[in-house]
């Protein structure tokens, strides 16, 4: 049996179209051996998480420049729950002030990486997260 | 040269050689090979050999003549500084208006208005795309309603504004004329610009709206509609800025910005309009990176490239219309989020750098904007990074310094040269419109921007206090803009009340004019839209009619 690979959804939602800091990430996550999917722009928040219960996803990659991140981090989440798929991680970054980082987790964000981190962090991040998601699972 | 100087050149050159060899043996350079920002090769030493061929005529000439590599006026800032225009906008039209009231008390000199995503892309506050976005990344602009209170007080016969719109730009076009015209300024005495480059959004910004067919034709609409009624406006800024941010190269920026250009020049050519007329109103919006050489470089290549295919390739005799005229932006990609204070030097380096390389108007970023929209504070600093510059550094007081210099010269070579094969090979695509459906530009940008982010994770490229010289900081202390979350609120409940009280018989009139004039492509939309919008017709109403026409773009996505 191979290996399992962490599944990601990376996705824009909204009407922000920096995607530079998105397909980055998406290519270093599929470059360190994860199943990537990337949305591209203009997503709602319905799409994300339809995408990431369709695809079996691990976890949700939010990429959010525009100042809009509390609304939609908010709305994914509360989305997650409604469909029963909290266990999907959420995680994210882009241009997000370090005061709002506080309530993003709060509302169950699992990190978020400012600008200049590198994408290592984030890699060896989602890896542990999604190994002690596995593990409940098993549990 | 005579033969006895020549040999002793050649002698000095050997023994340089020579001791440059030995020298390294005690002490190695810091690095095995040296490269520009944009990757292009670094020799140790430039020298009149590297300058070979060149000829000062042909290849330079003098300041506002053909080729123009030396600037597009014949005194550039011993006449008049460029133009400072710090782009702005944020929360409702009344923030809005205060910023712009400010800027100009501190001696800004051009107004340059950031809409929101939901104004850029079509929507009106109230539509369910636009929930959490109305008033983050720019101002709101349902209405004529909400423009009058934008430039209320600032009288547009003595501005001139510039407007990031592209898909919706004849829209805010409009709104711009309409609230002149309220000010009794007539649309022949308007100057600004409208961005209206849709080719680098499809590349790199992501604010399309409509497929690149009836895209293509707005955009000629406004160059013929402006040919005839607004002479003085600037029909389409063609923006390398956003293809740079999205992490290409100093070449590619140009490259693919001349290439669209290319592209726009040719679609109002087939439309039978003369380029030496349009031609003259299409300005260019680039990038000032870290890389000093190399930016100045920039310029100077984009302007002499320019010309030439404007004469060369375009038959284009009026001198206004070979010159390539272009606003910069610092990079906002270079700044931190880490020691955000270091920006401010980031900035200034990138404003000399602009200013060498000879623009017409700049844009300096605030440091804080890696973390949030700018504080009045940093807006103020970052203007005055442009007027010390302007006032103090001395570099404006005669014209293009740095010509002549052997590592200046060779990098405008060589970046003009690269530019032109890439343009060569986009021919050979058939255009940029469909280089751009093969995913090829944004695949090569793409290709940059991860190589970029490669060498900063190896510490091969140093960003100091992100990858070098970090320090542990205190975020706490930061003030920091926010926008207040009741700004959406606000903004939908007048746009409703606005709704209310105008004649919605004349609405539903001017709508069913604009579709049937976008369905009949000999029909210029300007006329119906200017109609409309006078009626108080929302931004959304009027891009809702034109998406049921014209469809909507589906990105092709490239990873």
């Amino acid at each position: 049996m191979s290996e399992r690979k962490v599944r990601v959804i990376v996705a824009k939602p909204g009407l922000d179209g920096h995607d530079r800091g998105a397909k980055v990430v998406a290519r270093a996550l599929r470059d360190a051996g994860m199943e990537v999917i990337y949305t591209g722009l203009r997503q709602t928040p319905e799409q994300i998480v339809q995408t990431a219960i369709q695809e079996d996803a691990d976890a949700i990659g939010i990429s959010i420049l525009s100042g809009a991140h509390e609304y939609y981090f908010g709305r994914i989440i509360e989305l997650l729950k409604e469909r029963k798929a909290s266990d999907i991680l959420v995680f994210g970054g882009g241009v997000i002030p370090e005061d709002d980082v506080p309530k993003l987790k709060a509302m169950g964000a699992g990190a978020i990486f400012g600008p200049g981190t590198p994408t290592s962090v984030c890699i060896d991040w989602l890896n542990s997260a999604v190994r002690e998601k596995w593990a409940r699972e098993t549990a | 040269m005579s033969e006895s100087k020549a040999g002793e050149a050649a002698g000095n050159r050997a023994a340089y050689e020579k001791t440059v060899e030995k020298f390294l043996q005690k002490a190695p350079e810091r690095k095995a090979a040296f490269r520009t920002g944009g990757g292009l090769p670094l020799k140790r030493l430039y020298t009149p050999e590297d300058l070979e061929g060149m000829d000062y005529e042909r290849d330079l000439g003098y300041p506002g003549m053909y080729p123009y590599t030396r600037g597009v006026q014949p005194t550039m800032y011993r006449g008049r500084f460029w133009t400072m225009r710090q782009y702005a906008g944020f929360a409702t039209a009344e923030e809005s208006n205060a910023r712009y009231r400010y800027l100009l008390s501190q001696g800004t000199t051009g107004l340059s208005v950031a809409f929101d995503l939901p104004t850029q892309i079509g929507y009106d506050s109230d539509h369910p795309m636009a929930q959490g976005e109305v008033g983050k990344v720019g101002v709101a602009i349902d209405s004529l309603a909400d423009m009058e209170t934008l430039f209320d007080g600032i009288p547009l016969d003595k501005v001139s504004t510039s407007m990031t719109i592209n898909a919706p730009a004849s829209v805010l076009l409009a709104l711009y004329i309409a609230v002149g015209e309220k000010q009794g300024v007539p649309m022949e005495k308007l100057s600004g610009t409208i961005q209206n480059d849709i080719l680098k959004e499809y590349i790199a910004r992501g604010t399309y709206i409509f497929p690149p067919k009836p895209s293509m034709r707005l955009i000629t609409d406004i160059f013929e509609f402006c040919s005839a009624h607004v002479p003085q406006w600037n029909t389409i800024s063609i923006s390398g800025y956003h293809i740079r941010e999205a992490g290409s190269t100093a070449v590619q920026e140009v490259a693919f910005t001349l290439a669209d250009g290319i592209a726009y020049v040719e679609a109002a050519v087939r439309k039978g309009q003369d380029p030496n007329v349009f031609g003259k109103r299409l300005s260019f919006f680039f990038n000032a990176h870290n890389d000093f050489l190399e930016e100045v470089a920039k310029f100077r290549a984009a302007r002499r490239l320019w010309a030439k295919i404007m004469k060369e390739r375009f038959g284009v005799t009026d001198k206004g219309a070979q010159m390539l005229r272009f606003h910069t932006q610092t990079a906002g990609s270079t700044l931190t989020a880490q020691q955000p204070e270091n920006n401010i030097v980031r900035v200034a380096v990138q404003t000399l750098a602009a200013v060498l390389g000879g623009t017409q108007s700049l844009h300096t970023n605030s440091y804080d904007e890696a973390l949030a929209l700018p504080t009045e504070k940093s807006v103020g600093i970052a203007l005055k990074t442009q007027q010390i510059v302007a006032y103090e550094s001395g570099v404006t007081e005669t014209v293009d310094p740095l010509a002549g210099s052997y590592v200046v010269e060779s990098l405008t070579n060589e970046i003009e040269r690269q530019a032109a094969e890439y343009i060569a090979k986009i021919d050979g695509m058939g255009g940029m419109l469909s280089a751009i459906e093969k995913g090829y530009v944004q695949q090569q940008i793409q290709d940059a921007a991860y190589a970029t982010q490669k060498a900063i994770e190896s510490g091969e490229q140093i960003v100091v206090g992100v990858n070098k010289f970090q320090v542990e900081e205190d975020a706490s202390e930061r003030a920091l803009l926010k926008v207040d979350e009741s700004v959406g609120a606000a903004q939908v409940k007048k746009l409703q009340a606005m709704k209310a009280s105008r004649d919605n018989l004349k609405v539903q009139e001017c709508l069913s004019e604009i579709r049937s004039a976008a369905k009949d492509e000999g029909t210029n939309l300007m006329p119906k839209i200017l109609e409309a919008v006078k009626a108080y017709v929302t931004e959304g109403e009027i891009c809702g009619v034109l998406r049921e026409e014209f469809g909507e773009y589906r990105e092709n996505i490239v990873l």
